[in-house]
């Protein structure tokens, strides 16, 4: 219930003293803003990262050949494991909750290795399964991506990136053009976007995308490959999925059960997972010291209202004096306790995400950091928590307020 | 309507115990209009503070408008002072940022009576106080003696049983503490019944019935009107 006698005494409190009022509410505003733009930071970094995520499935992972480290079954140490069109077959059918097993290859040498008209250019050039683009995301703006005609009639097609329509092809329509790499002609099918931005996506968009199979053939790899990536199927663990592969692999290649070297693997759910971790760390450090802070302000509060309490001890009990009952002199201290909190809280609240938003829109979207972000219901639990700690702020000054005797009213000065 | 009997309070304890009523007997009547005399340490301001609900007394009962008044509650004792009295102090006690008619129509917000409504009220009685120019002046721009017939508008506002005064001219000029007398007594007049404790004489003598305390005992009663029974004398 709205009650005017009430807010017009908290305002003339509050007003009489104008400093220390705005250095009590500074105190939990300070807290409150503190909470807001470590969570906005932290939570720019968990963009930043996500978002150099954003490009590859998270269910996935690579393994590549090594050499071995121990010698095993009539082999020496030192040699190079080689897979091969073979090893991807049984993979295929042998390992359980593989979504995509995508081989791949990449061509070898430096130097200008892709030409248009007169232009040339050095790039990355892989020959890749229709898979691989359910695995490192890319965002296709036109033709298409290698399909499963591409493989099975080994044509020469390529799907280029957007650095490379841009270097080689300026605002000429790159699909229907052929271009040479390594003096072989392909025909452009698709041109894709990187989900990243900045340098990042150029780096991402510097590649060539050629169908596996023709791949092999045109570059006489014959049928080695040179790494496979895949993805698991759902409810399925990426590291269970990564154990089961090795140990095939290991068993078919001779290599020593206990060379774990002779096999790289990466797994991007591991990553994942370690990284979502540390966020959640930062998030409770955050929350520590925001407390902490806002703990420090709210007991600042409750010696303020103490102050102000002994100060209006005669007008408490003039009160008293004239009928007012316990309850209602504790409810206008709380109040007048609780509003203090929430001002403050409040104005360091829209401060914080002020600021927050400005740095969202100047931050550089392709750096270490994203864009810091302030969630909503996280500035609504910190105005909660606020109502809370003015509320707890103004207990003890309440009760020292309520216990004041009516007798004051009749004491002379 | 005021029925003291056997009361008795001390302060302190064990060896520096201070015995300050020893038993008072004191019965006042409706619309009496009674001063309470007595000079300092005789006990009459606990006299006061037990009468005005503001402190407890250790034995005997305390009868107001035939309430028991003993053993309260904090909240009940609100209540009872907020129905049953009206206060008028020596130093006035308005709320200094409150302007006449608030200042008039708080104990009504206590009963929780619209704002509107209990402001409508509190102009009547400063009106009837001769005040009603004032309405919306802070305390601050009045003279003493207005702030404290805003004082008797406010203890008169609850319409109680009692009006409790406590040297209600003691920051007064002699002209000004007449005029306050002068609207005792009109009050008065209208059945309201008065207990006013003061250690003037001339103020005292303004009144229908003087209780003189002294050590804790009624030492002196004077009755100035014949329509009044004689109260209790010592005990």
């Amino acid at each position: 219930m709205f009650d005017l006698d009430k807010w017009q005494e908290i305002f003339i409190t509050i007003s009489k003293n104008k400093l220390r009022t705005f250095l009590t509410v500074f105190g939990i505003g300070w807290g409150i803003f503190m909470i807001i733009i470590l969570l906005g930071a932290g939570k720019g970094l968990q963009n930043g990262v996500e978002r150099d995520f954003s490009a590859w499935a998270t269910n996935s992972g690579f393994f590549w050949s090594e050499r071995t480290t121990i010698s095993y079954a009539g082999f020496r140490p030192g040699r190079n494991v080689t897979f091969t069109n073979e090893d991807t077959e049984i993979l295929r059918k042998k390992i359980n909750g593989l979504s995509y097993l995508a081989p791949r290859n990449r061509l070898r040498g430096a130097g200008n290795n892709v030409i248009y008209n007169n232009k040339t250019g050095s790039f990355s050039v892989y020959g890749d399964f229709p898979g691989y683009s359910k695995i490192q995301l890319v965002d296709i703006a036109a033709g298409r991506f290698i399909n499963d005609k591409d493989i099975s009639d080994e044509r020469k097609v390529a799907v280029i990136g957007r650095n490379i329509k841009d270097v080689l092809f300026e605002d000429e329509d790159p699909t229907g053009k052929y271009i040479k790499v390594n003096g072989i002609n392909f025909l452009v099918v698709g041109l894709f976007d990187s989900r990243r931005t900045g340098e990042q996506a150029d780096r991402d968009t510097q590649t060539i995308y050629l169908p596996f199979t023709t791949f092999q053939k045109a570059f006489n790899y014959g049928n080695r490959v040179g790494w496979y990536a895949y993805s698991v199927k759902p409810g399925y663990k990426v590291s269970e999925v990564e154990e089961a592969i090795i140990a095939n692999l290991i068993k078919r290649h001779s290599i020593h059960p206990l060379d774990l070297d002779a096999i790289g693997s990466n797994n991007l759910e591991e990553e994942f997972a370690e990284i979502s971790g540390l966020f959640t760390g930062i998030n409770v450090f955050t929350w520590f010291v925001g407390i902490s802070t806002l703990l420090a302000g709210v007991i600042g509060v409750s010696n303020i209202m103490l102050i102000i309490v002994k100060e209006r001890t005669k007008e408490i009990g003039i009160r008293k004096a004239l009928g007012a009952t316990p309850g209602s002199i504790i409810s206008l201290i709380i109040q007048e306790s609780i509003f203090l909190t929430a001002i403050g809280g409040y104005v360091a609240l829209v401060i914080g995400v002020a600021i927050i938003e400005f740095l969202a829109g100047v931050v550089p979207d392709d750096g270490f950091m994203g864009p810091p972000e302030v969630d909503i219901k996280v500035a609504a639990g910190a105005l909660g928590l606020l109502i809370v700690g003015g509320a707890l702020a103004g207990i003890l000054p309440a009760k020292k307020a309520a216990s004041v005797s009516p007798i004051e009213a009749i004491r002379v000065e | 309507m005021i029925k003291l009997e056997g009361i008795q309070k001390s302060y302190g304890l064990g060896k520096q115990k201070l015995h300050v009523l020893k038993g008072l007997d004191i019965t006042i009547d409706k619309g009496e209009f009674v001063s309470i005399m007595g000079s300092s340490g005789s006990g009459k301001s606990t006299l006061l503070n037990i009468l005005g609900i503001l402190d407890k007394y250790d034995d005997g009962n305390y009868f107001l408008a035939d309430t028991l008044i003993k053993n309260l509650s904090e909240k009940k004792a609100a209540y009872y002072r907020n129905r049953f009295l009206g206060f008028v102090f020596q130093s006035f006690n308005l709320l200094a940022f409150k302007n006449a008619t608030e200042n008039v129509a708080l104990p009504l917000y206590y009963q929780k009576v619209s704002r509107r409504k209990r402001n409508d009220i509190a102009l009547e009685y400063l009106d009837m106080v001769g005040l009603k120019d004032w309405a919306t002046h802070m305390p601050s721009e009045l003279s003493g003696g207005q702030k404290q017939r805003v004082a008797i508008a406010r203890a008169l506002i609850s319409d109680p049983k009692v009006i409790l005064a406590d040297e209600p001219t003691g920051a007064l000029d002699t002209k000004t503490s007449y005029d306050v007398m002068e609207i005792f007594k009109r009050v008065n007049d209208a059945g309201k019944t008065i207990v006013v404790v003061t250690h003037e004489h001339d103020i005292a003598a303004m009144t229908k019935r003087n209780i003189v305390l002294k050590d804790g005992f009624v030492v002196d009663e004077i009755m100035k009107s014949s329509e009044l029974e004689v109260g209790s004398i010592e005990s």
